[in-house]
């Protein structure tokens, strides 16, 4: 087993790594110190370690990270920050949506996910777009809560644009 | 920690087909959705594994001499998006809805659903009621295998080492044709199949129904077709005693065992009374075609 030198663009930083095949891009992400990204059960059932791979959100211990070499990725850190952070992060506090936290950055990137494609959910769509996400604190009504709330805000803002 | 292998990226098809050999200990490697899961379970030990995943070659679906041609590394979130699919493939369109989950949808591809030779692969009956054959190439040899002799018992197909699943095909089917699956799972969403089932028919315009196809998921070592079920049904009128006959043989078509997620006699039991709904609800629609 031979490392390889790959470049990971995340969050619109390039980073420069040497990794051995067996890396997951999971791995590799928290090793880079992007810890917004979680471990959960390794195995595609829980979505803790969600991220946009090449725009679209995918389980990151699903995927090599010599397969991610040159995409594009983004953790929920990439979303937004503390002065200024993503809708769908002010309305996970706004609603109580994180509990212990586990899921939050999955669950906020599943969500974004949806809205990107359909900015006007119903509860029915929000459930099935968090469908691959696990919240073992089970706070399934805020979180859908907070998807809701953030649907509403962000068409309000443009429809006052 | 994943174990120890070897990992190369080829950037073309026939740079993949070259690396492929006659040893099962290189595998391609897609979407990972299953393959990734049974290495870090130790249940497959690959030294080698091919990176097909981001070969332009095999993504996208397209038109071909009367044919839906669907390249194997296309994800099952492109089948689900994608309008030649909705159009000419309604029931494996269905089936996207409901496979697995948003994330897994988004990296899991069609061909390694098929590869993967599952009982419960929820690509699979719709594609066996569209007719579908698999594509398969070497570095020297083409081939296309119907899709009901490809898998040939539970995580078995008839793929050489060598071979890569190149594509996925289907004839158009001609017009009036309708296609619904459903899937009963322990859960709505993220869940293996208890069991699957696809019904293909062409309404035509005498109110009558033809071409009639049903296929069934997780209740046989293999995906399966309810060939005697199809037989009553050809060129019948789809009346209740002939549907509840038909639903009866489709459910004797079964080798269904029990497991984890279900007992023998309760997928038989389920499989009848689902096969009856699907019908009886197409029927409806034919008749009100006719009206």
């Amino acid at each position: 087993m031979k490392a390889k030198a790959i470049t990971l663009n995340v969050n619109g930083r390039q980073h420069q790594v040497t990794l051995f095949p067996n890396v997951t891009l999971l791995e590799a992400l928290r090793d880079l110190n992007y810890t917004d990204v979680k471990n959960g059960c390794e195995k595609g059932d829980c979505g803790a370690c969600a991220v946009e791979l090449n725009g679209r959100v995918i389980n990151s211990c699903l995927v090599l990270a010599w397969q991610a070499d040159g995409a594009r990725i983004l953790t929920n850190a990439g979303l937004g920050t503390m002065e200024s952070p993503h809708p769908l992060q002010e309305a996970f506090a706004d609603a109580g949506a994180v509990q212990c936290g586990y899921c939050t950055s999955g669950m906020i990137m599943a969500a974004k996910a949806l809205l990107d494609e359909n900015p006007n959910p119903s509860e029915t769509e929000i459930r099935e777009a968090i469908s691959g996400n696990l919240c073992r604190c089970t706070g399934y009504s805020q979180i859908i809560n907070a998807v809701q709330m953030t649907a509403e805000k962000m068409m309000q803002q443009k429809a006052q644009e | 920690m994943l174990p120890e292998f070897e990992l190369l990226m080829p950037r073309t098809l026939p740079e993949a087909l070259e690396m492929m050999d006659e040893s099962s200990r290189v595998m391609p490697l897609a979407g990972g959705t299953n393959l990734l899961v049974d290495l870090r379970g130790r249940l497959s030990r690959p030294q080698t594994l091919i990176n097909i995943g981001g070969l332009d070659e095999l993504r996208g679906v397209r038109v071909e001499d009367g044919y839906i041609v669907v390249g194997s590394a296309a994800t099952i979130a492109d089948l689900k998006r994608n309008a030649l699919i909705a159009k000419h493939g309604q029931a494996l369109r269905q089936a996207a809805t409901v496979f697995a989950n948003p994330l897994i949808r988004n990296r899991a591809t069609i061909g390694g659903n098929l590869a993967y030779g599952s009982p419960a692969a929820d690509a699979a009956p719709p594609l066996l009621v569209l007719g579908a054959e698999v594509e398969l190439l070497s570095k020297d040899t083409k081939r296309t295998v119907p899709l009901e002799e490809f898998i040939t018992g539970v995580r078995k197909t008839v793929r050489h080492p060598r071979e890569l699943i190149t594509a996925i095909r289907w004839p158009i089917p001609p017009e009036g044709s309708v296609g619904v699956f459903r899937k009963l799972g322990l859960r709505k969403a993220d869940a293996i199949s208890v069991l699957s089932i696809a019904v293909m028919l062409r309404h035509k315009d005498t109110g009558d129904c033809d071409q009639l196809r049903i296929a069934l998921g997780a209740v046989a070592p293999t995906p399966i077709r309810a060939a005697a079920a199809e037989d009553l049904l050809d060129g019948r009128p789809l009346t209740p005693e002939v549907i509840a006959q038909a639903a009866q043989l489709a459910s004797e078509a079964t080798q269904a065992i029990g497991d984890i997620r279900g007992s023998a006699a309760y997928r038989k039991r389920v499989i009848t009374a689902l096969v009856q709904r699907l019908l009886t609800n197409l029927a409806k629609d034919t008749k009100e075609k006719k009206h």
